[in-house]
């Protein structure tokens, strides 16, 4: 397949459906991912394409969603369950911490669950404090769930598919506010490995460590810095599970200030864990204490000001940047 | 197709019964890991019975109180006390113990200390036959107090709904921990539920294992053609919810009134009035059985512990690096000085 110009929501569509061609143990189950084609159009006609067998449309039961996906990973399938929001991930907790995290070290190593959990999260739509989370703590502190979180087009894409060749569950959140960026995508290219983070912009003052939507406003953020004579580093870390930590330390060695930017509330959350690995590995080489730019510990308004102010901006990243340097 | 005749039955009860009181002595004499044991005793028709009915392809979730239904399966008693013990030969390693045994050869997906944890993996099983054709049916195994949980109703409807080869296996055994049936729900007519979700659905006595096994037989073939169905079999938990439990919610009368509800002094009573085997078989098979447990005994505690280093394994796949210990990683940042 040809080098293209797609949108992350087409990426994402573009890998189930290869992944469904190269093999028929693969198959979609959720609310509204058939007929409808997903409430995000990721799985638009897909459908018409593998036949509603493959294409499950299930009722309004998140919890048996993910535990039919479990017990069909279990038994030969490579299920790809989504769950519309992971504001919903409550409802599934149990059978994705207690069962699919655990299943493999419980029972002995005798049989791993090799399914996906699709899902979406983040701010941006104005959809209140029930369907604008980023919940992705939860997940990184639950041991053997592998969790991935696409930025771009390219890893919307490539994560995805790695994503379904992974031994163990992998929960996928993808972000809202990027389902219609544009971006250039070669799926036959050499995709980056799975589980490391990828540096996409160098500056030897700063490190920015992030991912998701916010590797967008860090980049952002990174050229109005280096406007002002601040070269900023941008990692977008791509998988939090596995953590590739052998990435950031060496960058935050050479700049000795690091910057962790997470959506997600701060207190407990994934910067908090970042930002205490930073300082512990990196103790020696920093200037100044690690710094969170996370999401507000309150949960999100509907009002478009509240909501947007309630999470990292560009302007705020900035603004704490220049603060490190005063 | 396995042997359904009444003396096997009994057999297979015998060695559920056996085997639930070697544990009990197991916890007893301070070798079993924890006290978080859950016997079956007085439900051995269930277990036996749907068991009887099961092929090998077969796969099958367990609850907190399934050993019985593992063994009638065709576990290894020695490696079954082994797990419970908490020994390398056990059949996780020692990882899972009693709550969370499981055995993919004999298809058993996994026994869970969730009330209703592991209903729903049947259904994704039943996917699988479904995508495979392999004719394969799935049997959840929970007791009554699993009703309480709406996991079950969002399973047995999806069930339902896509006509899978599943079938819901609701041991009642009056009890939820402490909490009676008939203090947990208006309507302890179970089956009634799983009809009106579509499901084939019966509830039978389980004083006579082979009203169970029958039963059992009619509903799995029934889901095998794509009609999910539900059993629910009646019995009494003659003891305890776990091991340290003296039973301080209900009274002498009531128990003693439920401990004769045994079936498998049911199933021996008529093998002797049919002629079918004498009191002194019966007694050489008893003997036997005693004597097949008491070396599982023996095997757990001969077993060795599982290796430290086990701890970090089985997290994720053999293929990925295992989780950096705790201790590892603070020799490793403190030596940086």
């Amino acid at each position: 397949m040809a080098v293209q110009e797609t949108t992350y929501r087409d990426a994402l569509r573009l890998a189930l459906s290869e992944a469904m061609s190269a093999d028929d143990s693969v198959i979609i189950m959720g609310e509204e991912v058939g007929r409808y084609g997903g409430a995000y159009g990721v799985t638009k006609d897909l459908i018409k394409d593998f036949g509603g067998d493959r294409v499950i449309d299930t009722p309004i039961s998140e919890a048996a969603i993910v535990g039919a996906a479990v017990g069909a990973a279990m038994t030969g399938l490579r299920p790809v369950a989504e769950l519309m929001y992971v504001d919903f991930i409550g409802m599934t907790m149990d059978q994705l911490a207690n069962q699919a995290a655990k299943i493999r070290y419980m029972f002995g190593g005798q049989i791993g669950v090799p399914m996906v959990l699709r899902t979406q999260g983040g701010t941006g739509r104005s959809a209140g404090a029930q369907h604008s989370q980023s919940l992705e703590g939860y997940v990184m502190h639950t041991p053997g769930l592998r969790l991935a979180m696409p930025a771009t087009v390219d890893d919307a894409y490539h994560l995805l598919r790695q994503s379904l060749q992974q031994p163990d569950p992998v929960v996928f959140i993808e972000h809202k506010g990027l389902y219609t960026i544009k971006g250039t995508l070669d799926p036959d290219d050499a995709p980056a490995e799975w589980g490391k983070a990828k540096l996409l912009r160098e500056g030897d003052d700063l490190v920015v460590v992030t991912y998701s939507r916010q590797v967008h406003h860090a980049l952002v953020a990174a050229e109005t810095l280096a406007s002002q004579g601040i070269e900023a580093a941008v990692v977008d870390l791509r998988t939090l599970n596995p953590l590739d930590f052998d990435t950031i330390g060496p960058l935050v060695e050479r700049s000795g200030r690091a910057m962790v930017v997470s959506e997600g509330a701060m207190t407990c959350g994934v910067a908090a864990e970042l930002s205490a690995r930073i300082t512990e590995e990196c103790f020696d080489y920093l200037e100044d204490p690690v710094v969170r730019v996370a999401g507000e510990d309150i949960p999100i308004s509907v009002s478009p000001l509240l909501e947007q102010n309630s999470v990292p901006t560009p302007k705020l990243i900035v603004e704490t940047a220049r603060k490190l340097f005063i | 197709m396995k042997n359904t005749s009444l003396p096997q039955l009994y057999e297979d009860m015998r060695r559920v019964r056996t085997f639930e009181e070697r544990v009990g002595e197991l916890f007893v004499r301070g070798q079993s890991a924890g006290s978080m044991l859950h016997l079956s005793i007085g439900e051995e028709s269930a277990a036996v019975g749907v068991c009887a009915q099961m092929r090998d392809g077969d796969t099958f979730t367990t609850h907190h109180r399934g050993h019985g239904i593992f063994l009638a399966r065709g576990a290894d008693p020695n490696r079954m006390m082994a797990e419970i013990a908490g020994k390398d030969s056990g059949y996780c390693h020692g990882k899972g113990g009693s709550m969370h045994i499981a055995d993919m050869g004999l298809g058993h997906l996994g026994a869970n200390a969730i009330v209703g944890g592991g209903i729903p993996a049947v259904v994704g099983a039943g996917l699988s036959a479904r995508h495979k054709k392999n004719g394969a049916v799935s049997i959840a195994f929970f007791g009554d107090g699993a009703t309480g949980q709406g996991i079950l109703y969002e399973s047995m409807n999806m069930a339902a709904l896509w006509r899978l080869p599943v079938v819901f296996v609701c041991i009642n055994n009056q009890y939820g921990m402490g909490t009676r049936i008939d203090q947990a729900t208006a309507n302890p007519k179970l089956h009634e539920r799983a009809a009106a979700f579509g499901l084939a659905a019966r509830t039978v006595d389980g004083l006579d294992v082979e009203e169970v096994a029958d039963a059992a037989a009619e509903l799995i073939a029934g889901a095998r053609s794509g009609k999910p169905a539900f059993l629910a079999v009646d019995c009494y938990r003659f003891f305890g919810h776990a091991r340290k439990d003296k039973s301080p919610y209900r009274d002498a009368a009531e128990e003693e009134a439920g401990r004769k509800k045994d079936p498998v002094l049911q199933a021996r009573g008529k093998l002797i009035a049919s002629g079918l085997l004498s009191e002194a078989d019966l007694d050489a098979l008893d003997q036997k059985v005693a004597a097949e447990m008491d070396a599982s005994i023996e095997f757990a505690v001969a077993g060795e512990e599982p290796q430290l280093k086990s701890m970090f394994r089985d997290v994720y796949a053999p293929s990925q690096p295992e989780p950096e210990p705790v201790r590892t990683r603070l020799d490793r940042i403190l030596a940086q000085g």
